[in-house]
Parts: C-alpha cells; sequence; structure tokens
C-alpha cells in the first residue's frame, strides 16, 4: 500500500485542476457572506427598534428573517461548501474535475439562481413556511437537479483518483452531499396548486409534518453545518498547520459516530407537542450522545497543533480555524445540553436558542470557512501570501468580540426570558405579561446588534484584504515577516 | 420460520445490528495492523504540492 503511494507521490504528472470554478465559489462565498450578516444586521436593529420595519410589507422582520438565514447558511456556508469540497476532492483526488468546466459553470450558475430565485421570492411573500426550507415548490426542483450533477461532479472526481484511499474529508463531504439530496427531497414532497402559480401544498399532514421538518431540520445543521464543514477542517487545519491530522484513526471513528446518531437527533425540536413522548425522548438520547462525534471531532482539530502550538500566536489564519473548532466544541456541548427534556422547557422558544445558533454558526461555520478563504485565495490566485496578516489579526479580534456580545447578550436575555415565563406568583397567577419580558429584553437586543456590527465589520476588513490579494499586492509587516520560532527570541 | 418472519425477528433488533457494525468499525480502525495504513492516509493532503 504504501510503496503504491510512494511510488504514485515520486512519478506525479502535474494535474489540471479545475481553478476557473472554484475562484468563482470563493467569490461568492465572500459575496453573500456579507449579504447575509448585513440582512442580519438589520433585523437585529428591527428587534431592537420596531419602527425599522419602515412599515413595508417587504421590509418587515417575518420576510427579511429568511433571507438572513437562507443568505448565511444556503448562499455563504453553501458556497464555501462548494468552494472547498470541489478543492479537496481534486487535490485529495489529484485528479481533474469530473465533467471538467461545463460542470463547473452549471453547478456555479445553478446554484446561485437558487439564492436569488429564492430570496427574491422571501421579499415578496413567497414561502412554504417550513424553517430553512421555505423556497417553493419551484425552487426546490431547480435545486435538487443542481444537487444531482454536484453528486455526480463529486463521486466522478473520486472514482478518477490516483489514491488508492480516499481521504477522510471527502468522506465527511460526501455524507453531506448525499444527505442534504435526502433530506431535501422528502421535506420538500409538495403539490403545486397550478402549474404556472407559486402555491404548493405539502404532502405531510399534523405532527407527520413536523417531525419531517425537523428530521430535515436538524439534520441541516448535522450534515450542512456540521458534516461539510468537519470536511473542511480535516483538510486546511493540517495543510495550514504543515502537519497530518492529530489521528486519522480518531477521524474514522469520529466520522461513523456522527454519521449513525446525527439522523436522529431531531425530535429534540418538538419537546413537549403531540408527538409520541418515546420519540421525544429518543431524540434527547441521541442529542446525547452526540457529544461522543463533538469531542472526538473538537480533539482532533486542536491536537493536530500539537507540538507546533506557536503557530497559533504567529499565524492568524491558522487561529481562525483553530478557534473555530474550539466554538464547535463549544456549541456542540451546549446544544445536546439543550435537548434535555427539563433543560428545554426553559430555553424552548426563548433567545438562548437564537444565542446558541450563532455561537455555532458566527464561531464555527463562518471561522473555519474565513480561515478557508484565507487559504485559498493566495493559492488559487497564485500569490506568494495574503496581502496583510495584520488586517487577518484585526478582523479575527474584531469578529471575536462580536461573537462574545452576540452569544452573551442572548444567554442572558433567552435565560431571563424563560424563567420570566414560567414565574407565578402567591396565588398561581403569571408574574409577568408577555410584553414585560419584551421590555425586559431591549437592552440585550441592543447588545446583540452591536455584537452583529462587529462582525459585519471583520468581514468588511476581510474583503479589502482579499481584494488585495487578487491584486497582487503585499503589505510590508515587519511583525509577522519573521520567520516563525524567531518570534519569541526576539521578544 | 419463513424469510418474513426472520426478517420481522432481525428488525426487532435494529439497535443491536448497528452496535455491532458501529464496533467493527472501530476495531478495523484501531486494528495494529492497519496502522500504518493509515498513518500514510493522513499524509494524502501534502501529496499535491509541486
Amino acid at each position: 500500500m504504501s510503496a503504491v503511494a510512494a511510488a504514485a507521490g515520486a512519478t506525479a504528472v502535474p494535474v489540471q485542476y479545475d481553478e476557473e470554478t472554484i475562484k468563482k465559489f470563493a467569490i461568492a462565498t465572500v459575496f453573500w457572506g456579507v449579504v447575509g450578516f448585513l440582512v442580519g444586521v438589520v433585523i437585529a436593529w428591527q428587534l431592537a427598534f420596531p419602527l425599522l420595519n419602515l412599515d413595508l410589507e417587504w421590509t418587515t422582520f417575518g420576510r427579511l428573517r429568511p433571507v438572513h438565514t437562507s443568505a448565511v447558511i444556503f448562499a455563504f456556508g453553501g458556497n464555501a461548501l462548494f468552494a472547498t469540497s470541489l478543492y479537496v476532492v481534486q487535490r485529495t483526488s489529484r485528479a481533474p474535475l469530473f465533467g471538467g468546466r461545463a460542470m463547473g459553470s452549471f453547478l456555479f450558475w445553478g446554484y446561485q439562481a437558487v439564492i436569488v430565485m429564492a430570496a427574491v421570492g422571501y421579499v415578496f411573500g413567497i414561502s412554504q413556511g417550513k424553517e430553512y426550507a421555505e423556497p417553493e415548490w419551484y425552487v426546490d426542483l431547480w435545486l435538487t437537479i443542481v444537487w444531482v450533477a454536484y453528486l455526480v461532479a463529486f463521486v466522478g472526481t473520486l472514482m478518477r483518483r490516483q489514491e488508492p484511499h480516499i481521504y477522510v474529508a471527502n468522506w465527511f463531504y460526501l455524507a453531506f452531499i448525499v444527505t442534504i439530496a435526502m433530506l431535501h427531497i422528502v421535506n420538500n414532497l409538495a403539490i403545486p396548486v397550478s402549474v404556472f402559480g407559486t402555491k404548493s401544498y405539502i404532502v405531510w399532514a399534523g405532527v407527520q409534518d413536523a417531525l419531517t421538518q425537523w428530521w430535515y431540520g436538524h439534520n441541516a445543521v448535522g450534515f450542512f453545518l456540521t458534516a461539510g464543514f468537519l470536511g473542511m477542517m480535516y483538510y486546511f487545519i493540517p495543510k495550514q498547520a504543515e502537519r497530518p491530522v492529530y489521528s486519522y484513526r480518531l477521524s474514522i471513528v469520529h466520522f461513523w459516530t456522527l454519521i449513525f446518531l446525527y439522523i436522529w437527533a431531531g425530535p429534540h425540536h418538538l419537546h413537549y407537542t403531540a408527538l409520541p413522548d418515546w420519540a421525544q425522548t429518543l431524540g434527547m438520547i441521541f442529542s446525547v450522545m452526540l457529544w461522543m462525534p463533538s469531542w472526538g471531532g473538537m480533539i482532533n482539530g486542536v491536537m493536530t497543533l500539537s507540538g507546533a502550538w506557536d503557530k497559533l500566536r504567529t499565524d492568524p489564519v491558522l487561529r481562525f480555524l483553530v478557534v473555530s473548532v474550539a466554538f464547535y466544541g463549544m456549541s456542540t456541548f451546549e446544544g445536546p445540553l439543550m435537548s434535555i427534556k427539563a433543560v428545554n422547557a426553559l430555553s424552548h422558544f426563548t433567545d438562548w436558542t437564537i444565542g446558541h445558533v450563532h455561537s455555532g454558526a458566527l464561531g464555527w461555520v463562518a471561522f473555519i470557512s474565513f480561515g478557508a478563504m484565507y487559504y485559498l485565495f493566495p493559492k488559487l490566485w497564485k500569490r506568494e501570501r495574503l496581502y496583510s496578516l495584520r488586517l487577518v489579526t484585526y478582523h479575527f479580534w474584531i469578529s471575536t468580540i462580536g461573537i462574545v456580545l452576540y452569544i452573551t447578550a442572548m444567554w442572558i436575555s433567552g435565560i431571563m426570558q424563560g424563567l420570566m415565563w414560567r414565574a407565578f406568583d402567591q396565588l398561581g397567577y403569571l408574574q409577568y405579561s408577555f410584553i414585560e419580558t419584551v421590555e425586559a429584553m431591549h437592552p440585550y437586543y441592543v447588545i446583540r446588534a452591536i455584537g452583529g456590527v462587529l462582525f459585519l465589520l471583520g468581514s468588511l476588513i476581510m474583503v479589502y484584504n482579499l481584494i488585495r490579494t487578487v491584486r497582487g499586492d503585499i503589505r510590508t509587516e515587519a511583525a509577522f515577516a519573521r520567520p516563525i520560532g524567531a518570534l519569541g527570541a526576539a521578544e | 420460520m419463513d424469510l418474513d418472519a426472520a426478517y420481522r425477528l432481525l428488525r426487532e433488533f435494529w439497535v443491536v445490528w448497528m452496535m455491532i457494525l458501529f464496533f467493527a468499525i472501530v476495531f478495523w480502525a484501531y486494528r495494529p495492523k492497519n496502522k500504518k495504513r493509515f498513518e500514510d492516509a493522513a499524509r494524502i493532503p501534502f501529496k499535491d504540492d509541486q
């Protein structure tokens, strides 16, 4: 086996990787990221100051919220996954993209069309009202076609590989592509009212619809926002740290634990509902067991730096990647905790959930994507390095402060909100009216919005840095120019 | 016992079969014989460097 690999390495023939497609997806990642963060900031201020709804139906919170969630998850996260998965599968297979440039262009423009059609629909009130699956039937059909092409491109590239073994990052990416196809199709089985109309009705009814929706919704978190981005972790952290992953064997166990457990966790979104009690308990138990892959992944990502911890100090790109894994560990510790029925009785419907989602989305998903983009841009445009590592450091700290403001504000306001809802007076009446809880949350809404502004500001610094990188500029920066290891001695 | 009845009986214990499959994967991953093989696999990302 090793002789084969060594021989393959020795007689390496230059492979014509399709990098034009990756470039387009990378630009789209950054563009939609900024759009998604901006809409998020707008709706955060709307919650603090309802006047900002502008009294227009197109700009109300209800219409803009799905624009924000879809833009950050499917447009920013989705393009990041397309960019990195198609890059990683080509590099680790040492094979060009299956289907070539035509396939790349179809995937890119096809997927951007999904995003634009979905977003325009939301603003004009076209929605099937299922969280994270709001697009109507015609967008769903088109996405299915694009997604099948994605699967063909990915598997086709894998089948051309020059390497006997499929690298673990590709397992995670493949699990993400296959599972999302399954979830998307089953959760969107709907019958259109008319051929030329936008309205459709879902085939599921009542509690079956609710369970299908959260089987979809939670596995969108599990396979889109977790498995896919873990694929990113298993490639970009070793590459940026210039050392192989801490334990490849642990990565195998990590992968299969995630696959065996995640699909069952959805019912924890339906505690204390019409869903049968045993199904709720099943969802809770499988959610708690997810602590295993959570720790497996976190140990593997962070310990890859074992023996090279100084790189965290000198390499801000690596800092983004490793801190994202720390946030992954933190938010996937919090998630199972919140799935426990007794905790969920307090946390459900409160801002605690919003805080939890954002510690995962901003800290884990966005940070690892930023790290991957900072790695990819100089590679794709054949630049010596990024324009400025100092600006990466600014981006890192401004965004981190933003996240900390965001999640602490939501923890406090969420737990406060939950406690106020369940508070009784001596006579057994509810102690607070609903509007009193809203009033109490106002300062925290403002703090959250400020956190969001900082996060957006950080991303704009990244945009500037990446534009200068693409233009081929390099900023002279003494502190970061010193060789790694020399820094400690010089200080 | 016909095939259908056997299928029903086996299906009852799906958790057990899944557990056995999972532990077989863990055994495969940590088997000393496979150590070298997976250490080589971990180096795959570094093979495309020109």
